[in-house]
């Protein structure tokens, strides 16, 4: 059996695959089937929304020529706001997926090396069940930081300086410049630098700490208010 | 092997009938071009970290998108590339039987160029896909599946027709045709259109690990088991240890790919049968590291004056030493140090570069004179690319896990994040200097193969 082509054609090729395969991947998947997976439009909620409408105020131009004028009708402008920012979710993803973001920034925070005095609440399974994180975007190495409660904690602006020259920012920053996300200037992000900020400052939204670090209190967009 | 030596030599098939040489060369010749590609990608990520980056700003050099080109680049343009020549040169030899075609083996040579070149290319544009490893567009993944099919039945074809018991390095051969295939559907399917979150998570792990557990090390193990009982010209220490070193492998090895993602929300108690089977793993290494070291006992200083011999037993030792590491870093007081740290990164140079490259640089040197027949140009530029690739890995790899070490500890001090990236300049700067020596080594190898191949012309047109 050892020796033979069918002892291992069947037993280690195929039987020891399978087994490994049901043990390490089915056993989770099985255990996770009470949490199904969200879509995008589900894991738009209000803080991340906030973000969004924060973005069409300060970069009017460039919002306008990504996403178009919202509809007058308050009522239809809050579901025409989700819609994008659903759609700004998705391509902010892969984004950072091209952008190989996800190889230098992980997306969980661990119970161990003080990482939730660090970043906040450790990471937990509901948190991933969602389309975005199909494939999860957990990430192996640290140059800079765990980004899982990155939302919120900075203000949009920083975020596109620091995606258009990170050294203006923070000196002696590694990071590389991604000046492609922008018309030239760093306020003027195009589609994908607005996606991409949309999905930074959507990494936490979900927990009730979101945003950790800055105070801030949820005002709907401007117009709205003032038509209703 | 024992029976074919009991095989009067008239009843042989001829070694010209079995080998397509030229596509042996062609192999390595695709294998040395991405590793010029790779290593060109790594120099600059590496001058990125240390805000040397001669290119900013252009998006086709984003250092993030050649980061991916780098590590694809290595794993299916280098690795695969010289694994695919190398098993064209043993499988007929070791079975008798040459492939099962001919002309299918020069479509898979070209379909896998261009599998990998336009992984290169999509990942350039920004296309990657979410898994690592496996960040080849989504659209490539199916065409390369194809082609892994091609491969196993190509190459399966001749082992299936061996009568009676196989030799160890059919056994690994033989299970790798078949892991690699379902490994690549697994990793490149499961976590990207099935399962979401923790799951894919699961699978991501599996996927990196048994991309190098049961596709690169069945493959390097399976030459290993062919190479060196013919350069020493003697069998195996013990056929009970390559027993038990394969079966080992082949149970515990799939088992770990979880320690990839300890203390995240998987489960506990999968995170610990992953390390307990890595732990486990180290056993059954260390009975195949015994093999080997058995295996050399009365040949004297051979090891050292042999130079593809020297290379073998060179990746041996670092492949005790990765697996040693590997024991000790997946335990989860280990972890909570070092992961995310420069540790890992130190730790996969060690393992793909030390072990499976050396192998397979190893391999090369032995075969290109006796493909092109006639000896290296240079065989003293061959020591030198054996001392650069040795003392360059080493320097990277100990240079590397060292500085995993700092950043570690800087984060759990709860320093300024920009302690850790300050802690790391003096070691990433070394890594770059041990990364041009490793680079112009290769360079200088790839020279040398060009003369040789040039020579040989001569010496063929003068006969």
């Amino acid at each position: 059996m050892f020796e033979k082509k069918s002892g291992i054609l069947l037993i280690a090729g195929v039987g020891f695959f399978a087994f490994a395969f049901l043990s390490n991947a089915v056993i989770p998947i099985l255990m996770y089937r009470h949490l199904p997976e969200k879509t995008v439009k589900q894991v738009v909620n209000g803080n991340v929304r906030y973000q969004f409408e924060d973005l069409a105020q300060r970069y009017p131009a460039a919002f306008e020529k990504a996403y178009g004028q919202p509809p007058a009708d308050p009522q239809q402008a809050g579901e025409w706001y989700d819609e994008k920012c659903a759609e700004a979710l998705e391509v902010g993803r892969k984004v950072y997926i091209g952008e190989g973001c996800w190889h230098c920034h992980s997306q969980f925070v661990r119970p161990v090396s003080n990482e939730d005095r660090r970043w906040g609440p450790v990471s937990q399974s509901w948190e991933y069940q969602n389309r975005l994180q199909r494939p999860v975007m957990f990430g192996t190495r640290r140059v800079g930081p765990d980004l899982s409660r990155e939302g919120g904690r900075r203000s949009n602006d920083w975020h596109a300086v620091h995606f258009f020259k990170p050294d203006m920012l923070s000196p002696k920053s590694p990071m590389p410049q991604y000046p492609w996300l922008f018309d030239g200037t760093p306020d003027q992000p195009n589609t994908r630098g607005l996606a991409l900020m949309t999905y930074v400052q959507w990494l936490g939204s979900w927990l009730e700490s979101y945003p950790y670090y800055e105070d801030y209190a949820p005002t709907p967009i401007k117009n709205i208010v003032a038509t209703e | 092997m024992t029976s074919s030596l009991t095989v009067s030599d008239a009843e042989l098939p001829r070694h010209e009938d079995l080998v397509e040489e030229r596509l042996v060369l062609w192999y390595f010749v695709a294998a040395l071009t991405f590793m010029v590609i790779s290593m060109t990608a790594g120099v600059l990520m590496g001058l990125q970290l240390i805000r040397h980056n001669p290119l900013p700003a252009i998006e086709l050099f984003s250092p993030g998108r050649w980061r991916m080109v780098h590590t694809n680049a290595i794993a299916y343009g280098f690795i695969a590339n010289a694994f695919l020549g190398i098993m064209h040169w043993i499988i007929p030899r070791l079975t008798l039987r040459p492939v099962l075609s001919r002309p299918l083996s020069y479509v898979i040579f070209g379909a896998w160029q261009f599998v990998v070149l336009a992984t290169a290319v999509g990942i350039l544009l920004g296309e990657a896909q979410g898994v690592e490893w496996g960040e080849t567009p989504v659209w490539i993944d199916p065409l390369a599946l194809v082609g892994l099919l091609l491969v196993a039945i190509n190459f399966g074809a001749p082992i299936i027709q061996v009568r009676g018991p196989m030799y160890v390095t059919l056994w690994y051969y033989l299970a790798a045709l078949v892991w690699t295939f379902l490994t690549y559907a697994m990793g490149n399917f499961v976590p990207e259109y099935f399962v979401c979150g923790s799951s894919a998570g699961a699978v991501g792990g599996l996927f990196i690990h048994d991309l190098v557990g049961l596709f690169v090390t069945p493959l390097g193990w399976g030459m290993m088991y062919y190479f060196v009982p013919i350069l020493l010209k003697r069998p195996m220490w013990s056929h009970g240890l390559s027993l038990v070193g394969f079966w080992g492998l082949a149970f515990f090895y799939p088992l770990q790919g979880i320690h990839h993602f300890l203390y995240t929300p998987i489960p506990m108690f999968l995170q610990y049968g992953a390390v307990l089977s890595t732990i486990a793993l180290e056993l059954v290494v260390l009975t195949v590291i015994i093999n080997f070291v058995g295996t050399l006992r009365g040949t004297g200083g051979e090891v050292l004056r042999n130079l593809p011999l020297r290379y073998f037993y060179t990746g041996i030792a670092f492949y005790f030493l990765t697996c040693l590491q590997c024991a000790l870093q997946t335990t989860l007081t280990f972890q909570a140090l070092i992961h995310f740290t420069d540790w890992v990164v130190g730790h996969a140079h060690m393992v793909m570069f030390g072990v499976f490259s050396m192998w397979q640089l190893g391999a090369m040197t032995y075969l290109v004179p006796r493909i092109l027949k006639t000896d290296w140009y240079n065989p003293e530029w061959c020591e030198w690319h054996f001392w650069g690739s040795a003392g360059g890995l080493m320097l990277m790899s100990g240079d590397l896990i060292l500085c995993g070490l700092f950043q570690g500890w800087s984060w759990a001090a709860l320093q300024p994040w920009e302690s850790s990236v300050q802690v790391s300049i003096p070691f990433w700067s070394v890594r770059i200097v041990a990364g041009l020596v490793m680079f112009a080594v290769q360079l200088l190898f790839i020279y040398n193969f060009f003369k040789t191949w040039q020579k040989s012309r001569a010496v063929a047109a003068s006969v």
